[in-house]
């Protein structure tokens, strides 16, 4: 366990946690940002460059920019009314520390702390495309297929509904004469 | 505490924060975050069991955690737009107030 291990998983934590604590949903979304540049630190940390370029792509790059986009089409800059300790809150709260609990728990007797740690493997991008495009292509295929589906089913979504066009005459079928 | 313990403890308080999170955050964009930190945690689990593990060679653990980034984008780009959806229509993006559909 090394310095820079234990700065990096403080840093994703603590970005994690205010995420999740704080008031107006800017600061929100900006703080995930933090929670996730963290983590594609720590994959580069371990090892994993791939992936941590990834996760900074795809997350820092794409999802947090979705997130604020969203939060403000929504008009979210209006902070949330205080509510801490509401009952509700309490009860999440409590029930997200007995999982902590019990994962952590788990973590310690598995034995996995004693265990001999091997040298660092060898991940080079061409092991990577080789994977990806040998052993793993179907599933990649499928990745595809899933990605275009999903982008657009989020433009459908997402489209403006104006009465009379036709993405409302698909969506919502003709309403019938309403008697008096 | 070696690394591997370390990892899966990171991790578990990731996890366990985004749990927090999603049940008790009352916007919807929140919630979709507490997801995604969760999910997260998980990717972490991945890439630590194969740094650590015994055959790391295999490159299974690297592999499905890329698929498991696409799978994320696509999940919270639906969700956004989800939730812009929802806001068209009851104006609110309230967990706690849409309740419409409730049995």
């Amino acid at each position: 366990m090394t310095a820079a291990f234990l700065i990096l998983a403080v840093l994703t934590v603590a970005g994690g946690v205010a995420a999740m604590t704080l008031r107006r949903l800017v600061h929100c979304a900006l703080a995930l940002t933090v929670a996730f540049a963290g983590l594609a630190a720590l994959y580069v940390n371990l090892g994993a460059e791939f992936a941590g370029l990834a996760q900074l792509l795809v997350y820092v790059g794409a999802i947090a920019i979705l997130i604020v986009f969203v939060v403000l089409l929504t008009r979210g800059g209006e902070s949330e009314p205080a509510k801490i300790f509401s009952p509700a809150a309490m009860t999440g709260a409590a029930i997200a520390m007995a999982v902590f609990a019990m994962l952590a728990w788990a973590v310690k007797t598995s034995g996995v702390a004693g265990r001999v740690i091997p040298a660092a493997p060898q991940a080079s991008m061409r092991a990577i495309g080789l994977g990806l495009m040998q052993r793993y292509v179907l599933p990649l295929e499928v990745i595809a297929l899933m990605l275009t589906a999903a982008m657009i089913g989020a433009v459908i979504l997402a489209l403006r509904e104006k009465p009379g066009s036709a993405v409302d005459k698909v969506r919502t079928p003709p309403v019938p004469e309403q008697r008096g | 505490m070696n690394p591997l313990a370390g990892c899966l403890l990171v991790s578990t308080l990731l996890f366990s924060v985004g749990l927090a999170g999603a049940l008790t955050r009352r916007s919807a964009i929140l919630v979709l975050a507490g997801i995604e930190l969760m999910l997260n945690a998980a990717n972490l689990n991945f890439i630590a069991f194969w740094r650590f593990g015994p055959h790391p060679e295999a490159l299974t653990g690297l592999i499905f955690v890329i698929f498991s980034i696409a799978v994320a984008a696509a999940e919270a780009a639906v969700g956004l737009a989800m939730i812009l959806a929802i806001y068209r229509h009851a104006r609110t993006s309230d967990v706690s107030e849409i309740t419409e559909m409730k049995g």
